[in-house]
């Protein structure tokens, strides 16, 4: 490929250029450009429109000082660290079981995953219901002859997360046991046999030799889960709409309600500058060791 | 499973048949604790999974006296369809009470051209991605990948903005290339990833016989791919069919989808709440992509596969 024979860089694979136009425009202008927007107009004081009237970390200051901000950080850490750990074991409990080389696996596995084809929205009305103190769970074991029987996380202000933690898990730890699941798929058959013939117990085989070895998959999942962590939102607007009173608001809520019915912009882009920062904790470095270091190596 | 017939096959497998008789797992007894254990607990974690779903049926079937009346988890003394006539054509959200109908062909004319759109997009993006590359195409698509990771409630802002400037704030169409936005990173990466994996040879052959970009896309790369098309195809309809947040910000009551009204119907707090109406619309809304689901069985594991690990 001399250079001397196409001079002009510009018309060269021009129809790709073209094609990529879509995807250039997307890439610069949304992800670049909407993200830089937004975090620019977080130093502002933006009520109903957005002003470039630069306030210094004043609408952070006062984020940090708004009760709600704080109880959906501490919402959002509990559901997080708990989805993350809940997940992971359920998820890889289920995708070993599942790969004990059992009959009607398939059955098994459509049972499984089928919640995670529905929507945050129908999963919180589901759960809504379940966990309805006069009908659900609770009126259902009252009924049985446990007449003090308790269980009313959705009214309760101090369980309402584990309430959306349970729906949360039922629709998504379908996903995580797909996921495990390739990933013990992928194993060798051959590792199994040497771990038989050594005789090491199946438990010490799996947590000594399968899961450091799945440690791709596991980090991949990981990145899933927490990506996925910081965007809920649909989940508690359906099961709680963020109640009883803030019990059970999160990050996310705060942002769409900050931007589209407080008309205070400027704490709705400071809210979402502080997820997105969240965000890159966990990306930046995974991102890195992903395609940064494959290009180099 | 295939599995098992493979180290069979191998020299080893056969001279150790030879040397030590009968060859093969040990059979199992049907009872034995270890499977009485496996199929317990896989059966208790089913009927878990699946009992929101039984739940939701038969709440939807009852009137609402056996509500009151009843258990969540018994099954109707007397099945009654007018629940769901009711969600369907007359249940209110706001001032209009012409049922979730309105909500479900808006999530049609949204998904509908969504997926296309999308899908048409992210294969040319691929193909160009996988097959002509152009200097600080990688770029752009490392920034589309990482992009995906960034929340949502960073770019909505900035996108109403942008939908309002060309007058497309609150319509359709607007929530269309939303869709298509946000569906691309994902999407170029499965395609990318497909038309990387098809023999560079294909591709040099085209070349030879004079076919250019389009033509190669259009007779060769497109015919060939009919499976990952399925993939994006379902992952779309499903990821788009559920969407709530774009749905919320982007459009207005009478363009609502499904999702949105159904949250708005259930939610409301007026009135009294007939909780076999909601639970008939909750149906509703989830059976889109629950025929997708099970219509698509392995596909949809490949294709959920595909959108979360790297192929």
């Amino acid at each position: 490929m001399s250079k001397s024979e196409r001079p002009n860089q510009i018309f060269r694979n021009l129809n790709a250029k073209i094609a990529s136009i879509p995807m250039v425009l997307t890439a610069l202008v949304v992800f670049v450009g909407g993200t830089a927007w937004t975090v620019l107009y977080s130093f502002t004081n933006s009520k109903l429109l957005p002003r470039l009237n630069f306030v210094g970390l004043d609408q952070y200051y006062r984020l940090w000082a708004t009760p709600r901000w704080l109880v959906s950080i501490e919402n959002l850490l509990i559901y997080g660290v708990l989805s993350l750990v809940f997940s992971l074991v359920i998820g890889f409990l289920l995708a070993a079981l599942l790969d004990q080389k059992i009959r009607f696996e398939d059955t098994f596995r459509t049972i499984f995953l089928y919640p995670f084809a529905l929507s945050f929205i129908v999963t919180g009305l589901v759960w809504q219901w379940l966990l309805n103190p006069d009908f659900g769970v609770q009126s259902v074991v009252r009924a049985l002859g446990w007449t003090s029987f308790s269980f009313d996380p959705l009214y309760n202000s101090s369980i309402v997360i584990y309430g959306i933690l349970i729906a949360a898990l039922w629709q998504g730890t379908g996903l995580i046991m797909c996921l495990m699941l390739a990933g013990l798929r992928g194993i060798d058959e051959d590792i199994w046999k040497a771990a038989r013939v050594d005789g090491i117990p199946t438990w010490k085989t799996y947590l000594f030799i399968i899961i450091p070895m799945m440690r791709p998959v596991f980090i991949t999942t990981l990145v899933i889960i927490a990506s996925g962590i910081v965007k809920v939102y649909d989940l508690v607007v359906a099961q709680t709409s963020g109640g009883p009173g803030i019990a059970s608001e999160v990050p996310a809520k705060y942002v769409y309600d900050y931007m589209f019915f407080a008309q205070n912009l400027g704490q709705g882009f400071a809210a979402s500058t502080m997820m997105l920062l969240s965000v890159m904790i966990v990306i930046v470095p995974w991102a890195y060791l992903e395609f940064g270091g494959r290009k180099r190596g | 499973m295939a599995d098992h017939a493979v180290p069979a096959a191998t020299p080893s497998g056969v001279a150790r048949a030879d040397a030590s008789g009968p060859s093969g797992p040990k059979p199992r007894h049907v009872f034995s604790r270890r499977n009485i254990f496996l199929y317990g607990t896989l059966i208790v974690v089913a009927v878990y999974y699946l009992l929101p779903l039984y739940v939701m049926v038969v709440t939807s079937l009852k009137g609402m006296p056996e509500i009151r009346l009843g258990n969540i988890f018994s099954p109707p003394l007397e099945i009654t369809f007018e629940p769901w006539v009711k969600a369907w054509s007359q249940a209110c959200t706001g001032l209009n009470c012409d049922g979730l109908s309105r909500g479900f062909w808006n999530s049609v004319r949204i998904t509908v051209p969504s997926v296309i759109l999308s899908i048409a997009i992210a294969s040319v993006n691929g193909y160009a991605l996988a097959n002509w590359r152009f200097k600080g195409a990688d770029t752009f698509f490392v920034i589309l990948i990482v992009g995906a990771f960034i929340p949502y409630q960073v770019m909505i802002y900035p996108i109403v903005i942008i939908l309002r400037e060309i007058g497309l704030y609150g319509s359709l169409s607007g929530l269309v290339i939303v869709h298509s936005i946000f569906g691309m990173p994902i999407l170029t990466l499965l395609f990318r990833n497909y038309f990387t994996s098809m023999p560079e040879e294909l591709f040099r052959a085209a070349r030879v016989d004079g076919a250019g970009f389009w033509g190669i896309y259009l007779r060769i790369m497109l015919p060939m791919s009919l499976p990952i098309f399925v993939v994006a195809v379902i992952l779309q309809v499903t990821g788009i069919w559920n969407d709530f947040l774009f749905g919320v910000v982007y459009t207005r009551p009478d363009t609502y989808p499904m999702t949105v009204q159904l949250n708005n119907i259930v939610n409301s707090v007026q009135g009294v709440k007939e909780y076999n109406v909601n639970m008939a619309a909750t149906i509703l809304t989830g059976l889109v992509p629950l025929v997708v689901y099970f219509i698509s069985g392995k596909l949809f594991v490949r294709g959920i596969a595909a959108g979360a690990v790297k192929g």
